[in-house]
């Protein structure tokens, strides 16, 4: 398996094969070299998650944060309307964008597996490019994009199809779902190319030859295998968009608001920082509830559709 | 014509125009910001009121904007350099040994990958101003190495894997230490994916924008900047000019990445099946 499994013990200087020090057993040896990549993950991902974790059940007067355990600051996240409609909204948000680009994301994946040739590598890439460009340079066209004066707006009024500019394109919960939905295509279209990739072909040619049309073999066989891939890229979308904050701030106006701009107040302006971690466990702990959900709705569909 | 031809996949007229319509909406937005950083007049709509490449000459005329750039270019280079380092080991224990906990620590270190980015910079935030760490570049530099590890490694770690490891067998039979075979006879093999890790960290920290915000103290970074910029409508065209440029050095930038990243994959499977 390795080197260290199948190459010849190191002989010692008699000619007589010698066991392996500790320090060259393999367990030791992969965990010493992991070891400070994790324990920066540790000190910087999972310690902060726990700190917040830890002030969602304390309480802050002015500037000193109070020790004793409470769950007021939950009560405040889940009976408060303005942070119920709030983390409403964002769910909703996130399950249309995580939705909405699965739905889109499926035939591109689909026609790169199954048609791309020799060329996937080439779409793969063409289709990752716009991603890496700013997040916030993506959002700021999609106002320029959408607003009163922009380009849709005039090249509508351009074409003589509207007389005024509409309102109804900008500041509002569409345009928060619409700009999202093209900032995470990418992240749906790998997850799914890749357990296409893996859908064994002889298995599609199989469900022909014994007489499946190709949208009943697409179904009954492609489908059903890529529902890995599908669920992926379910994941990696619905549980980041909760609690994007640019894009909410940018093309949402008042009724695009989302929970991430209220965690974000209680850490700056309004300074509640166990307020704000209530929220931010709330958000993680009810998105991961719905991506369960999720994951068990699609796993049934595609049993139901074997 | 033959070659456009070649280039398109056989099968599926449908699916075919479906194709080329999804690259349209992805590359849409992206096309609209060269377009209005020519435009003379600040307000981006159609037709254009002239062409002019006077943003463009401003840029450099604006001390705050030559400030952020130097504090992106000094965190980029930074995050990235540390970024690779820490993905280079755990890439390296993660392809070439088992050992226990070897998924839930890999687990860990890809999970700022899935979760939301406003959280992990609150609770950067939280442990910083906790630790009585003032907030600078540095805290800045600490976040983004941490949001650039789990890009890093899936880079590092497809350019590890399919690495014939008989060489390195050879090279430790041939009586080298473990890190002499490492230093003398993987380095070099890895070489183009840890070139293109740097890139595409580097990448990561100059467009990071949630991070930074949080993070920083009074020094901004480019898209803190942009950030600042984009309340004062006149302002725009400037932003836009800036956008422009910035998207073409990440696509230079990450076009060489890639370019290398597939150098590295050929190359290590061609050592491979000549050693096989």
């Amino acid at each position: 398996m390795t080197a260290a499994a199948e190459g010849s013990p190191p002989l010692a200087s008699d000619g007589i094969p010698r066991r392996p020090p500790l320090l060259q057993s393999e367990s030791v040896q992969g965990l010493a070299l992991i070891s400070p990549t994790f324990l920066y993950a540790l000190i910087l991902l999972l310690l902060p998650i726990l700190v917040v974790f830890a002030h969602s059940f304390w309480t802050q007067n002015y500037l000193t944060i109070d020790h004793t355990f409470t769950l007021q600051n939950y009560r405040a996240a889940l009976t408060e309307p303005i942070y119920l409609d709030l983390l409403w909204r964002s769910l909703f948000v996130s399950l249309l964008v995580s939705l909405f680009t699965v739905v889109l994301a499926y035939p591109i994946a689909y026609f790169i597996s199954f048609h791309g040739g020799r060329h996937k590598g080439l779409w793969l890439f063409l289709i990752t490019i716009p991603f890496w460009t700013s997040y916030l340079l993506r959002v700021m066209s999609w106002k320029v994009i959408l607003g009163y004066n922009g380009v849709l707006n005039s090249g509508l009024m351009g074409l003589g199809l509207i007389s005024e500019p509409s309102t109804a394109l900008l500041y509002n919960t569409s345009a928060v779902v619409i700009t999202l939905t093209h900032a995470w295509a990418a992240f749906a279209i790998l997850p799914i190319f890749v357990s296409l990739e893996k859908v064994d072909r002889t298995l599609i040619e199989a469900a022909k030859d014994l007489g499946d049309g190709q949208l009943r073999s697409f179904l009954r066989v492609t489908l059903p295998l890529s529902t890995p891939g599908v669920i992926s890229a379910l994941l990696i979308v619905m549980i980041p968009t909760v609690g994007d904050y640019v894009t909410p701030k940018l093309v949402g106006g008042k009724d695009g608001v989302m929970i991430a701009n209220a965690i974000q107040a209680q850490f700056g302006k309004a300074a509640n920082w166990p307020l704000g971690a209530a929220l931010s466990v709330t958000t993680m702990v009810v998105v991961s509830l719905m991506a369960g959900a999720v994951v068990f709705l699609v796993r049934a569909v595609a049993r139901l559709a074997r | 014509m033959t070659a456009l031809r070649r280039f398109l996949p056989g099968g599926s007229s449908w699916l075919t125009a479906y194709a080329f319509l999804y690259i349209g909406f992805l590359y849409l937005p992206v096309v609209f910001l060269p377009i209005f950083s020519i435009n003379t007049s600040a307000s981006p709509k159609f037709p254009l009121a002239g062409t002019t490449l006077q943003w463009y000459r401003d840029l450099p005329k604006t001390p705050a904007l030559i400030d952020a750039a130097w504090n992106s270019l000094i965190v980029g280079v930074s995050a990235a350099v540390l970024a690779t380092t820490f993905g280079i080991l755990a890439a390296r224990a993660i392809t070439r040994y088992r050992f226990p906990g070897r998924r839930p620590i890999h687990g860990l270190i890809m999970a700022p990958l899935v979760l939301p980015e406003v959280i992990v910079a609150i609770s950067m935030l939280l442990v910083m101003l906790q630790l009585g760490l003032s907030l600078s570049l540095f805290t800045v530099v600490l976040g983004h190495v941490l949001i650039c590890i789990p890009y890093s490694m899936s880079v590092l770690t497809s350019g590890f894997e399919g690495f014939d490891r008989s060489i390195e067998e050879a090279s430790a039979d041939l009586g080298e230490s473990a890190f002499g075979t490492f230093r003398r006879v993987t380095l070099p093999m890895v070489t183009p994916a840890i070139i293109s890790s740097l890139l595409v960290s580097f990448t990561i920290s100059l467009d990071d924008f949630i991070i930074a915000f949080f993070l920083t103290g009074t020094e901004a970074t480019l898209p803190i900047y942009i950030w600042g910029q984009l309340r004062f409508a006149a302002k725009l065209p400037g932003v836009l000019a800036l956008g422009t440029l910035l998207l073409v050095g990440s696509f230079v930038l990450l076009s060489i990445a890639e370019i290398l990243r597939r150098r590295a994959a050929r190359r290590t499977q061609f050592e491979g099946l000549l050693h096989a």
